[in-house]
């Protein structure tokens, strides 16, 4: 096992994002240095000095190919967390819901070139906690550069793919603070966040020198580095924030389900890529983890359901697709480290744990809105323990041990930090919405705008009308308030 | 003339239309509701959070009519809304003072 071939199972363990270890250095050994350390200063050698190696200074079409693919698979999840969250949450609030994750993309793609992929993936500093400034703004990387030296996929193809895990972390802890922060605040917090929370914990988990792979943590895909981070950084901020006006006394319905079922099919559908895209090759690891993701999605499902049923009496829409995330949230640590019985346990298990999971908020009295503490951290941790015992290589009380380290050294970090940019936030610009805004609405509040036009139902002939005679005024109008009466429109948009 | 408003079923809303039509009724006013009776509401559960909904989605269906007709139209619209069930309903009937045909200026009974 010193060095085993790519593109066979054994690479498998390797469950790792970094390339250089993924394509050269099996788990057990992981290489003391990283990929850039050989790639980024020098041009691809096209003709390698020892023949044989000839055809691996190539870049490799399929995982490239595969890579990039999976790449737009993730970023399709962001969209779909906005949509799964804003049919959970009240009328008034659904377009804040869907911005708060939806800027996400804009955030962390830019702070990703100027320093995130850097501080994440970059060389390690020396104690394995941070990626140095070699790579500040890209600096040093061409279509050229190679993940893994002179053979693999490019680094951009690499970087894109992980930049889509730094714009949904922080969108995942949106839920927890449905209907009442400043959408501001939101976006000020989501970019400290990443930046001294997701870029570090990232490299712990992923980078080669990274403490936490050193220590040989098995996340395949982010058990620990994205739901349990933002789970627990979650908490911190909804402790910070507070509850929501009427918390436990009236009613919070969701407004659509059918969004929230719209939401957990196109997150399932991203999830392939988050999970068999993180082998970083179209090969058999890949596949493995494909169709684990595929069978303990399902059997989460039904162990939420099961749960319901005898609990509550009914077997719910929500439910499903609640237990169909926690799934995916839960084998997403595994990789192919086990078979396909084991994805089925770590689902069901899943699955019924965060059933339970969500009611916890009321017992202790968090508003934890949209239960990003019950599924997102109960289930991270939850896969990221049983992976520890059910891995087919090398599970066990010596594997769980190190799993439990990285998963609760990971909450003590992210809560703590969380925790302090929440209240700092809070004490500079003010992290909540005031309560005439959350009464009213955050939609109208921050966004100016409300996501449905009621005054249309049950009159759409009139509404037809009306829109073809009235065009022509209409366009007129707006151009005139446009250009000499803005102060109509000119709202207070943002505190 | 009687103003004729029931509360029904949003199910038997077609009905109850066809019903009229067939009846002779030449137009009418039907809007969402929402509200209980004896039934009160029911319970809905979401991650385990049980909501009681007290407010039932009903639609209201309003007519105007001549006082001969009100009462033959009044059971044309119970025996369509009906369904043996809780939770079927009411029609009720009030007199009304004029009624005015926007487009004619036609006033009383000529405006129906």
């Amino acid at each position: 096992m010193r060095s085993p071939p790519r593109n066979t199972p054994d690479a498998i363990v390797t469950a790792v994002k970094h390339p250089s270890a993924l394509t050269e250095t099996p788990l057990r050994q992981p290489r003391g240095h990283t990929a850039h350390s050989t790639t980024a200063h020098r041009p691809p050698a096209r003709t390698g000095s020892r023949g044989r190696r000839r055809e691996e200074t190539d870049v490799n079409g399929a995982d490239t190919a595969f890579v990039l693919i999976s790449a737009a698979l993730v970023m399709l999840m962001t969209p779909a967390l906005a949509f799964f969250y804003g049919g959970m949450v009240r009328v008034k609030s659904v377009l804040n819901m869907l911005m708060m994750s939806f800027v996400s993309l804009g955030v962390v793609s830019v702070l990703w070139v100027l320093y995130g992929y850097a501080l994440a993936f970059g060389d390690d500093t020396g104690a394995g906690l941070l990626g140095d400034f070699a790579h500040l703004g890209f600096k040093g990387i061409t279509p050229e550069t190679l993940t893994g030296g002179k053979e693999g996929i490019p680094v951009f193809a690499f970087a894109l793919f992980q930049l889509m895990f730094a714009v949904i972390t922080p969108a995942l802890m949106s839920g927890a603070l449905a209907d009442r922060v400043k959408f501001s605040a939101w976006t000020l917090f989501i970019t400290l966040w990443v930046s001294v929370v997701y870029f570090p914990v990232a490299h712990w988990v992923w980078q080669a020198d990274g403490w936490l792979f050193k220590l040989k943590v098995i996340d395949f895909a982010g058990g620990t580095a994205v739901h349990i981070n933002a789970g627990i950084g979650a908490l911190a901020a909804v402790l910070v924030v507070g509850k929501r006006a009427g918390f436990g006394k009236d009613p919070m319905r969701p407004h659509s389900l059918p969004l929230v079922v719209l939401g957990a099919g196109l997150l399932w559908f991203g999830w392939f890529g988050f999970n068999a895209g993180s082998a970083l090759a179209a090969n058999g690891t890949a596949a493995n983890m494909a169709m684990n993701t595929q069978v303990a999605t399902g059997a989460a499902m039904l162990g939420w359901l099961a749960y319901e049923r005898i609990r509550h009496g009914a077997f719910t829409t929500l439910g499903a697709a609640s237990g169909a995330v926690a799934g995916l949230v839960a084998i997403t640590p595994s990789g192919a480290a086990v078979d396909a019985f084991g994805a089925i346990l770590i689902g069901l298990v899943a699955g019924a744990l965060c059933s339970w999971a969500v009611s916890w908020k009321f017992r202790l009295g968090y508003d934890d809105s949209l239960d990003v503490v019950g599924v997102h951290l109960v289930g991270g941790v939850a896969g990221t323990l049983l992976v520890g015992l059910l891995a087919t290589d090398g599970g066990g009380l010596v594997q769980l041990g190190r799993q439990a380290v990285g998963a609760f050294s990971v909450m003590a970090y992210s809560f703590t930090v969380s925790w302090l940019l929440a209240k700092l936030v809070d004490r500079t610009i003010g992290f909540r919405a005031t309560e005439d805004e959350e009464t009213g609405g955050v939609d109208q509040a921050y966004h100016a705008e409300t996501a449905y036009d009621f005054s249309a139902v049950g009159a759409p002939a009139a509404a037809r009308a009306s829109a073809v005679t009235s065009t022509p005024v209409m366009s007129r109008k707006a151009g005139k308030a446009g250009t000499t009466n803005s102060t109509t429109t000119d709202k207070k948009v943002d505190a | 003339m009687k103003l004729i408003t029931a509360i029904v079923k949003p199910h038997q809303v077609e009905a109850v239309k066809n019903a009229l039509q067939s009846f002779g009724v030449h137009g009418l006013t039907v809007s969402e509701a929402s509200g209980y009776g004896r039934q009160r509401g029911h319970t809905e559960v979401y991650r385990g959070a049980e909501y009681t909904i007290d407010l039932v989605p009903k639609i209201r269906i309003e007519v105007l009519a001549e006082d001969a007709d009100a009462d033959d139209i009044t059971d044309v619209i119970v025996s369509a809304a009906h369904t043996g069930k809780i939770g079927d309903g009411k029609v009720w009937v009030v007199p009304v003072e004029t009624v005015v045909r926007v487009r004619t200026g036609e006033r009383g009974p000529d405006a129906l």
